[in-house]
C-alpha cells in the first residue's frame, strides 16, 4: 500500500474541467465546415482548391515557424491553424490565384501568428491580417468576384494563374458584390438571396443563413463571448438605421448591412477570435461597438465597399489597451483601480 | 450509489464560480460509524493554526480518555486532549500531515479499558463571557472545516464590534467531502443547540445556516430542529457552486453584501463558523466531551469502501483507510481535503488531526496531468473567479516574473480556491503560480519592513 514511488508532486486542484484548447478549436472548425460545404456547392470545385491550398499554406508555414519547438507539431495540433487556414479562404474569391492564396497563408501564419511569439500571443486576428496583405499587394484580383453560377467544375481559369501573369485577363466573368452595386450603384440586393446565399462574394460570405446557425451554436456552446456579436449587431443597426431613415434612397437599410458582405462572417468568427479579443466584460462591449461604428462608416464614406476587415483589425490593435484600461473590480473592492 | 437529490426551493448564491463534478454520492449515504480503539495515538502539539501546544504529561504517565495531555501555548492556541485510556509511550517529533516533522505525545491505548467517558456538563449559566472563552479554548475546539483556527478567538468579539449575525456554514462545497453533510443529517440538534450556547454570549440578532441544495435531507433537517429554537435561525439553501463554501462566498450569497478587502466578515457584523465546530461546542458544554474526535469522509474513485467515519484525532492514515477496505490498485494520489484545494500526502503514516475533514485517493483518471498550451484568452477564468480577479492576465505576467505588477491585479486577494486552474482549456497552473507569487510578495514586504 505503498504510493510514494507512484505519488507526483504536484498541487491543487486535482480536479480539471474537461474542456482543453485543441477541443475549443476544433469545436469551430467543426462549425465552418458546412460553410466551406455550401461555398462548394455555390462555387464549385474552385472554391474547394481555394480552401484546400490556404489550409495547407497555413499548416506548413506553422511547421516551418516551429523549428525550435520541441514538438514541431504540437501547434498543428491544437487546430488553430486549421482555423486561421478555413478562415483565410472564406475570405476570398472563389476565381483567386492559388499561389496568392499560398503567399496569403504564409503571411497570415507568419507574420500574424509566428512572429509574435505563435497561439495566444498575436494582436491581430491572423486571417484577417493575411486577407488585409492580399488586398494591399493584389488589389484587383481580390476584387474580382465570380457569380455563384453553380457550375460545379467551372474552375476558373484565374486560378491556374502563375506568378507576374496577372489572372484577370483570363476569366471574363466579373460579377459585382451585393455591396459594390449598393456603393456604387445604390441598388440593393433582395435579403432572402442574401440569407441564402445565391449571391456573388467570397466564399464565405455568401450565405447569412449558415452563419447565424453556425453563431448561434458557437453561442450555445460557450465558445465565443455574446456580447462582441450582440454589441456589433446593436451598433450597426442602430447606426446604419439612422442613416437609413435620413434617406433610404442612397443609405442601405440595417437588414441589408448585416446580411451582405463579410459581416457576418466577421462577427460570429473574426471578431471574436478569443486571442484578439479584450477579456473584460467592459473591454468587449467597448471593442463591439467600435467595430459596429467603423464597419458603417467605412461601408457609407470609406473608399472601399466593403469595412468589415478594417474594422475588426483596427479594434484588434487596440485590444490590449482595452485589457489595461478596463480592469475588473476586484470583489471587496471599492471600485476598480 | 444513490442518485443526487436537489433541493427544490429558492437558492442563493455569488457570482462566478464553477461547477466541478460533485462524486458526493459515493460516500453521502454512508452513516457516519465509529473507528475502533487501535493500538497508539500521535498527537501533534500544533495541530492547529496559531502557537503549539504546551505539553502536560510525561513519559510513562497514565491518561484517560478526555483528559488534557497539552496546554493552550497562547491565547490563539488550544488545548489538546487524550482520545483514550491509556500510556504516554513516547513524546519527540514525529511526522505531521502537513508535511512537516513536528513535536507531538504517542499514547499507547490500554486494552483492557471500556473507553468510557462520564457525561460531566458545564455549568453555562454561571460562566462570564471571559470564562466561556477560556472553556472553549480548554476544550480544544477548532474550525472543522479544515483550517483549524482556534475557535475561541473568533468568539473573542473585540471592543467596539458586535456580531449581529452568527452564520454556519454547511456548504462543503468541494467536491467529494460528505463529512459535514452527515453531521448535518444525523446530529441537527447538537447543532442547533451550540448557536444557543454561543448566543448566550454573543446576543446576536440572527443566526443563518449556509448549505448547497444537494443536500436536501440536510437542510430539512435543520429547518425542523430550528423551527422549535426562540432565537431566530434561517436555513438558507444556497446554489451548487464551487467555491459556495469559502467565508466571503457564503457571505455575499446571504446578505448580498461584500466583505471588503483586507477585513474581517466581523466588520460586517458576522460570525461564521463550521457546522461540525458548533456540534463540537455543544458536546462539550452539554457532556464535558472535549474535541477527541472527529468526522471524517475517506473517498475516492480509489478507495475500496467510501465512508464517513468518527476518528479519534491521532489515529495513524493506514489504520483509517484499511477499515474502509483498503485502495485499489490504480491509486495514484493521497490528499488531505477536497481535490480543489487539498494537500498532496505522500505518506498514509501520519495521524488524522483535528484539520482533517477528508482522506481522498484518487486514480490517474482524475489525476491527468495536462498537456500545456499558451493562454488563448478565452476568459473563461475571468468568469471563474469569485472576487473578480483576472487570473488569465496574472498568469501572464507571473511567466514573466513580473511580480509587482501583479500586485496591481490584486493578486494579494487571490485565497487560492484554484476555480481558475480547473476551468483554464490551456491547463495553465494559474493558481499554482499564484501561490509562488503571494510567497515572494509577502516575504519582500516583511524584508522591506525590516530595512525601513
Ligand atoms: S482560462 Fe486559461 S486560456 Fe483562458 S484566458 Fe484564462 S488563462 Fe487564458
Ligand atoms: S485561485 Fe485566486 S485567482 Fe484563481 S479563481 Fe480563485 S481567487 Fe480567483
Amino acid at each position: 500500500m505503498d504510493l510514494s514511488n507512484k505519488l507526483s508532486v504536484s498541487t491543487a486542484p486535482f480536479l480539471k474541467d474537461k474542456n482543453t484548447t485543441p477541443k475549443i478549436m476544433m469545436t469551430v472548425v467543426y462549425t465552418l465546415i458546412p460553410i466551406v460545404m455550401i461555398s462548394i456547392y455555390y462555387f464549385g470545385l474552385a472554391a474547394l482548391l481555394v480552401t484546400i491550398t490556404s489550409v495547407f499554406s497555413c499548416m506548413f508555414t506553422e511547421w516551418l515557424f516551429n523549428n525550435k519547438q520541441k514538438d514541431r507539431f504540437k501547434s498543428l495540433k491544437d487546430g488553430s491553424g486549421l482555423i486561421t487556414g478555413l478562415l483565410l479562404a472564406l475570405t476570398l474569391p472563389p476565381g483567386f490565384p492559388l499561389w496568392m492564396v499560398f503567399i496569403g497563408g504564409f503571411v497570415a501564419i507568419g507574420m500574424g501568428k509566428a512572429m509574435w511569439g505563435g497561439l495566444g500571443q498575436n494582436i491581430f486576428n491572423p486571417a484577417l491580417l493575411g486577407r488585409a496583405f492580399l488586398q494591399a499587394a493584389f488589389p484587383t484580383a481580390i476584387t474580382t468576384w465570380s457569380p455563384a453560377d453553380g457550375r460545379y467544375f467551372g474552375i476558373r481559369g484565374t486560378n491556374f494563374a502563375t506568378p507576374f501573369f496577372q489572372g484577370e485577363n483570363i476569366d471574363a466573368v466579373s460579377g459585382a458584390t451585393p455591396l459594390s452595386k449598393m456603393k456604387f450603384d445604390h441598388v440593393a440586393t433582395d435579403s432572402f438571396e442574401l440569407l441564402m446565399g445565391t449571391t456573388g462574394g467570397s466564399l464565405g460570405e455568401t450565405c447569412a443563413l449558415l452563419l447565424i446557425l453556425a453563431g448561434a451554436y458557437l453561442l450555445i456552446k460557450k465558445i465565443i463571448n455574446w456580447r462582441i456579436p450582440v454589441s456589433i449587431i446593436l451598433t450597426v443597426s442602430l447606426f446604419s438605421g439612422i442613416f437609413y431613415m435620413i434617406n433610404p434612397e442612397i443609405y442601405p437599410s440595417p437588414i441589408f448591412m448585416l446580411l451582405s458582405g463579410g459581416m457576418l462572417l466577421g462577427t460570429v468568427y473574426m471578431a471574436t477570435d478569443l486571442v484578439t479579443s479584450p477579456l473584460t466584460p467592459k473591454g468587449t462591449w467597448i471593442f463591439g461597438i467600435g467595430i459596429g461604428v467603423l464597419i458603417v462608416l467605412i461601408r457609407i464614406w470609406g473608399g472601399l465597399p466593403e469595412g468589415v476587415m478594417y474594422a475588426i483589425l483596427l479594434m484588434n490593435a487596440g485590444t490590449p489597451l482595452l485589457n489595461r484600461f478596463t480592469k475588473i473590480r476586484t470583489y471587496g473592492h471599492k471600485k476598480s483601480n | 450509489m444513490s442518485s443526487t437529490t436537489t433541493y427544490k426551493g429558492k437558492t442563493y448564491t455569488f457570482n462566478h464560480g464553477v461547477h466541478p463534478e460533485e462524486f458526493k454520492t459515493l460516500s453521502s449515504h454512508c452513516e457516519v460509524q465509529r473507528m475502533p480503539f487501535v493500538d497508539e495515538y500521535t498527537l501533534p502539539l500544533g495541530q492547529h493554526i496559531g502557537a503549539p501546544s504546551k505539553a502536560l504529561v510525561n513519559k510513562g504517565d497514565k491518561v484517560k480518555r478526555g483528559q488534557k495531555i497539552a496546554d493552550a501555548g497562547g491565547f490563539v492556541s488550544v488545548a489538546l486532549h487524550s482520545p483514550v485510556d491509556g500510556t504516554v509511550s513516547d513524546i519527540g517529533i514525529f511526522d505531521n500531515p502537513n508535511g512537516q516533522v513536528l513535536p507531538a505525545i504517542k499514547i499507547k491505548t490500554d486494552p483492557y479499558s471500556t473507553q468510557r467517558v462520564e457525561d460531566l456538563p458545564i455549568d453555562i449559566e454561571n460562566l462570564d463571557t471571559k470564562e466561556f472563552i477560556s472553556a472553549v479554548q480548554d476544550a480544544g475546539i477548532v474550525g472543522l472545516g479544515g483550517a483549524a483556527f482556534p475557535t475561541h478567538v473568533k468568539f473573542a468579539i473585540p471592543e467596539g464590534k458586535k456580531c449581529k449575525y452568527i452564520m454556519l456554514n454547511g456548504c462543503e462545497c468541494e467536491p467529494f467531502l460528505t463529512a459535514d453533510h452527515r453531521v448535518m443529517v444525523e446530529s441537527p440538534e447538537e447543532i442547533i443547540d451550540g448557536i444557543i450556547i454561543l448566543n448566550k454570549y454573543l446576543n446576536a440578532e440572527k443566526a443563518y445556516i449556509g448549505i448547497e441544495a444537494n443536500k436536501p435531507d440536510a437542510i430539512e433537517a435543520l429547518k425542523k430542529v430550528a423551527a422549535t429554537s426562540s432565537f431566530p435561525i434561517e436555513v438558507m439553501a444556497l446554489q451548487v457552486k464551487y467555491p459556495q463554501g469559502a467565508e466571503k462566498m457564503m457571505i455575499t450569497a446571504i446578505l448580498g453584501e461584500e466583505v471588503p478587502s483586507g477585513k474581517l466578515p466581523l466588520d460586517l457584523g458576522v460570525l461564521v463558523g463550521n457546522v461540525g465546530t458548533f456540534k463540537a461546542l455543544a458536546e462539550y458544554f452539554r457532556k464535558g466531551k472535549p474535541l477527541v474526535e472527529r468526522v471524517v469522509t475517506v473517498t475516492g474513485t480509489a478507495i475500496k469502501n467510501p465512508a464517513n467515519v468518527l476518528v479519534p484525532i491521532g489515529t495513524p492514515m493506514r489504520d483509517v483507510i484499511e477499515l474502509c477496505g483498503g485502495i485499489t490498485d490504480d491509486a495514484a494520489r493521497i490528499l488531505l481535503g477536497g481535490p480543489m484545494m487539498g494537500a498532496v500526502q505522500k505518506s498514509l503514516d501520519v495521524p488524522v488531526v483535528k484539520g482533517t475533514s477528508g482522506i481522498l485517493i484518487l486514480t490517474n483518471n482524475e489525476v491527468r496531468d495536462l498537456e500545456e498550451y499558451n493562454c488563448i484568452r478565452c476568459g473563461k477564468c475571468v468568469d471563474a473567479c469569485p472576487i473578480f480577479l483576472n487570473p488569465s492576465m496574472m498568469g501572464m505576467l507571473a511567466k514573466k516574473g513580473l511580480w509587482d505588477e501583479m500586485l496591481e491585479y490584486n493578486v494579494m486577494d487571490c485565497f487560492e480556491c484554484a476555480s481558475c486552474s480547473f476551468v483554464c482549456p490551456s491547463a495553465i497552473p494559474l493558481v499554482q503560480s499564484f501561490r509562488v507569487a503571494k510567497g515572494f510578495l509577502r516575504e519582500k514586504a516583511a524584508r522591506e519592513k525590516e530595512t525601513n
